[in-house]
C-alpha cells in the first residue's frame, strides 16, 4: 500500500503513499462518501513497520502483524490523498518486535497504533526474493 | 506493575496475571504456562514483550523453543513458572554491566 520509502534508519523508517482516486475499496465504503477503511490504514502503519524490521534484519526474516494496540484513528483520509506513514521501533524481542505507527495527511495526524509483529523465516526462497525486490522498488538498499 | 525488591518469580507471576489476565492463585512455580495456564503464544508474546521491559534483558524465546523443538531441552525447563524465573535470573545475570 506504500509508494515509497522516504527515510530511514535503524529504529524508523517513514514512507509515503498516495490513495489511489479509484478502488473497489472506495466503492463500497462508501457509496457516494469514499474514505479509506480504518483497518487499511493500519495495514499502512504495519506495512512501514514490517519494511523497518525487513531493513534492520537485512531482508532475513518475514514480518507478520500479530497485535493491534491502542488504536486511534483520528481522521478520514478520502481518494487522492497523499500520506505519510511512519513507523518507529518500540522493542526488538526475540521472534517480535514491538512498533508505533501514525498517518498525517495534509498536516494533520490521520492515525496511530501500537503494534507488534512477529518476524519468522521466510517460507521459501521465492517469497524472500520478492519481498526484497519490492523493497528495492520503494527505496530501501538491497 | 512489579517491583524490584520482588523475587524474580513474584515479578513474573504479576506481569502474566496482569498482562494474560490470568487468576493469581493459580501462578505456581510448577505452573506450565501453556498447559495449566491456558496462555495462548499471542499472550505469551505479550509476556515475553513485559518480561523483557521489566528485567532489561532480551528473552530468547526462539531459541529456547528450537532447543525443543530439536529434542535438546525438555519444555519444562523454559516453560514452567520456576524454571521460567531461573532463566531469567540467568540473563538478568548475564548482562553486560
Amino acid at each position: 500500500m506504500l509508494d515509497r520509502i522516504v527515510a530511514h534508519d535503524a529504529d524508523s523508517l517513514e514512507a509515503e503513499a498516495t490513495l489511489p482516486d479509484q478502488s473497489p475499496v472506495f466503492d463500497g465504503h462508501f457509496p457516494g462518501f469514499p474514505i479509506l477503511p480504518g483497518v487499511l490504514m493500519i495495514e499502512c502503519m504495519a506495512q512501514a513497520g514490517g519494511w523497518l524490521m525487513l531493513a534492520r534484519q537485512g531482508f532475513a526474516r518475514m514480518p507478520l502483524l500479530a497485535k493491534v494496540g491502542q488504536a486511534k484513528l483520528r481522521g478520514m483520509l478520502r481518494p487522492g490523498a497523499l500520506i505519510r506513514v511512519g513507523a518507529k521501533l518500540t522493542h526488538d524481542g526475540s521472534g517480535y518486535a514491538v512498533l508505533s505507527g501514525r498517518i498525517d495527511s495534509d498536516g494533520q495526524m490521520a492515525a496511530e497504533a501500537e503494534y507488534t509483529l512477529r518476524t519468522l523465516p521466510f517460507p521459501d526462497a521465492a517469497l524472500a526474493a520478492l519481498v526484497r525486490g519490492r523493497g528495492t522498488e520503494l527505496g530501501l538498499p538491497a | 506493575m512489579s517491583s524490584p525488591d520482588r523475587s524474580t518469580f513474584e515479578r513474573i507471576a504479576v506481569i502474566i496475571a496482569e498482562t494474560a489476565n490470568v487468576d493469581p492463585a493459580k501462578i505456581t512455580p510448577t505452573a506450565h504456562v501453556i498447559n495449566d495456564l491456558g496462555i495462548d503464544s499471542l499472550d505469551f508474546l505479550d509476556i515475553v514483550f513485559a518480561i523483557d521491559k521489566e528485567f532489561g534483558i532480551k528473552v530468547p524465546v526462539e531459541d529456547w523453543t528450537e532447543q525443543v523443538n530439536a529434542g535438546r531441552a525438555p519444555a519444562e525447563k523454559f516453560f514452567i513458572i520456576g524454571p521460567l524465573a531461573e532463566r531469567i535470573d540467568e540473563l538478568v545475570q548475564a548482562k553486560p554491566v
